[in-house]
């Protein structure tokens, strides 16, 4: 089995807010395999892209570990952080905000060479921004477009583009697909799970899509409101989804499917309620159909059910 | 089957601006019976939400124009209503429901006055009247009636969508248009808000125009499926002849290829290539030909017509009377 290259250690991340702390993010554990993609996935507020950014410690954590090729990162200082950092990248969500409007194709693909200086002789970034927007699948016509002339498509390939130039060996994605046109972002899935065959890329796979992720994941992790609450192999969690949030997160999702019309589908009820100074035990237990007074009052980690397939709940 | 309750005939609508003419909406014909669900599937800027506004008469002023064509409801064309006529069946027989039900409500109204207000304009009830049908709205989309003083909001967004909901329901229209209604919600509210959305529209015989550009939704929610690209529809089915169905134009199988499967293992998706063209300068011949696989020559330089088939019809030269039954 291949090496991991990320793992976190109760990493932890609190915001503090007038009505107390906010836990974004409360004790996960996780490991990525180099070569290997984990996908996250949970609503709006469950915590996900703050885990991204606290892994790349673009926002700092509260506490934990974060292991990153062994070594804890967290005790890094600022010198020794920018030197690993070009190492792992993160492509954002909105490629119509995450881009400088102000700078050409050309400018924004180079920014990250020469802000960190791995070349320095002009002629070869050049060539560096041919090759990348090459790989990425740019026309080399569009190198002195602006961002405002291109499509959210195109767009998002130079935020894939960007966050190729320090040659990483991880990335965090925050939902990179998620503002794009179906046609469209089947394009750029393709394109990272070639990238990732060809240069052994190590994904984090933000979404809140569970078909897109189900596509790209070997390893899937269900986060609600800042817990992790499931964490299985990819095809195990969709054969065999055992906790009852993972379980009403996916029959709510329509299939496009016939055979699946009029079949009465798990609606659990309810919305997500308040992180702020949320009480011990399950948090899922407002809206849970199997909750009873077992799953209050203690927290509990996650166990392991079967092999390799990790579940936070009571009653299973 | 039922009856016809809108018919839309050779729908022309373009959007003026000072260098262009986005050509939106290009010749549409359809139909929807009264009770039925029709899914408006397509990319961003296939013109679904052009043809929405159109039925409502709300297409901004100045930019948008309804070129030709014939939008008839009852059999009236409501395209040579005056403003004061089409102000009068706006909301009452026709209302929409649109994607954001963020911006869609006013932050300075309660939520009940939102709703008083369109039962104000088109019924005749006294103000006892009025609050009695606002609290069975509020009972109908399952929030309870003492939060109507609430305002925007104190709402999260799943409990904004019904209340927008309730408020297009509140004169019981004959034709609901959903704009993209639960794509700003989160999957376990999107199936809270579709359910009800089922439910409701049963109970009420309301016809609706469901637009989206999930083909989930669509598999879950309607009856006929209508495929537009580049301001055309260039298919048109019931849910079985879209879904299982042999046939079907190239770009159908594109949108479905694009999407990952839950149910089935795909190594890798089949995307369309290319772009969605510019409106301003639409290709000549088929619209989708620079993107179609099965592109021929005919294609670059004859626009398709519509082949028909029962109810199933689909616009491209690949398909004549002989070889599409």
């Amino acid at each position: 089995m291949s090496q991991p290259l990320i793992q976190t250690k109760d990493l932890k991340k609190y915001f503090k807010t007038p009505y107390g702390d906010l836990h974004a993010v409360d004790s996960v554990n996780l490991t990525i395999n180099k070569g290997q993609t984990l996908g996250v996935v949970g609503e709006s507020g469950c915590g996900k892209s703050t885990l991204g950014r606290v892994i790349l410690r673009l926002i700092e954590a509260t506490d934990g570990e974060i292991l990153y090729e062994g070594k804890n990162i967290l005790e890094y200082n600022k010198k020794e952080i920018r030197n690993i950092r070009k190492e792992m990248q993160i492509i954002f969500q909105d490629p119509y905000a995450s881009l400088n409007p102000r700078m050409t194709v050309s400018e924004l693909i180079q920014e990250p060479i020469i802000v960190n200086k791995t070349i320095k002789n002009k002629k070869e970034v050049e060539q560096k921004v041919y090759k990348l927007m090459e790989t990425v699948g740019l026309a080399q016509r569009l190198i002195n477009t602006y961002p405002h002339e291109l499509d959210g498509g195109r767009r998002q390939r130079i935020g894939v583009a960007r966050a190729l130039s320090l040659d990483p060996k991880f990335i965090v994605c925050d939902e990179p697909v998620s503002a794009l046109d179906v046609s469209i972002q089947a394009q750029i899935l393709n394109l990272m799970m070639d990238l990732q065959d060809e240069m052994g890329l190590t994904y984090m796979f933000i979404t809140h899509d569970l078909s897109v992720v189900k596509h790209i994941s070997d390893e899937i992790l269900v986060m609600y409101l800042g817990q992790c609450v499931e964490r299985a192999p990819s095809n195990e969690i969709f054969k065999n989804p055992l906790h009852p949030y993972t379980k009403a997160l996916l029959s709510a999702i329509p299939v496009p499917d016939l055979r699946y019309k009029g079949k009465k589908r798990e609606i659990i009820k309810g919305e997500v309620t308040s992180p702020i100074n949320p009480k011990p035990g399950c948090r899922f237990t407002l809206r849970c159909p199997l909750a009873n007074a077992e799953c209050t009052g203690t927290d509990f980690a996650l166990k392991e059910v079967r092999k390799d397939h990790f579940v936070a709940c009571k009653q299973i | 089957m039922s009856d016809k309750l809108l018919d839309i005939k050779d729908l022309h609508v373009i959007y003026e601006t000072e260098d262009d003419t986005v050509r939106a909406v290009n010749g549409i014909n359809l139909k929807i019976g009264k009770g039925e669900t029709l899914g408006l599937v397509g990319e961003t800027g296939a013109g679904k939400t052009t043809t929405a506004l159109s039925i409502m008469g709300l297409l901004p002023i100045g930019a948008g124009k309804i070129l030709s064509g014939e939008i008839i409801i009852e059999n009236r064309d409501i395209l040579k209503f005056t403003e004061a006529e089409m102000r009068h069946i706006r909301g009452e027989k026709i209302s929409i429901i649109f994607q954001d039900p963020m911006t869609s409500l006013n932050p300075v109204l309660t939520v009940g006055e939102q709703i008083a207000e369109v039962l104000e304009l088109h019924k005749d009830l006294d103000k006892n009247g009025i609050q009695k049908r606002v609290d069975e709205m509020f009972e109908l989309v399952g929030i309870p009636a003492q939060r109507k003083h609430e305002y925007p909001h104190q709402f999260s967004g799943g409990m904004k969508q019904r209340i927008v909901i309730a408020m297009a329901l509140a004169c019981d229209p004959e034709l609901l248009i959903a704009d993209e209604p639960t794509t700003a919600l989160d999957v376990t509210i999107q199936a809270q808000v579709l359910d009800m959305m089922d439910e409701l529209k049963q109970r009420l015989n309301t016809s609706m125009i469901l637009i989206t550009h999930d083909l989930g939704i669509v598999a879950q929610t309607c009856d006929k499926v209508a495929i537009m690209y580049a301001g055309e529809i260039v298919e048109y089915g019931t849910l079985e002849e879209i879904f299982e169905g042999e046939n079907h134009h190239p770009y159908t199988v594109g949108l479905f290829g694009s999407i990952p499967s839950l149910t089935k293992e795909t190594k890798r998706l089949s995307p369309i290539l290319g772009l969605m063209p510019d409106p301003a300068d639409l290709p000549k011949g088929c619209k989708f030909h620079p993107r179609c696989p099965k592109c021929i020559e005919k294609c670059k330089i004859e626009e398709p017509k519509d082949v028909v088939n029962g109810t199933h019809i689909i616009k491209c030269h690949l398909y004549n009377i002989n070889n599409f039954k």
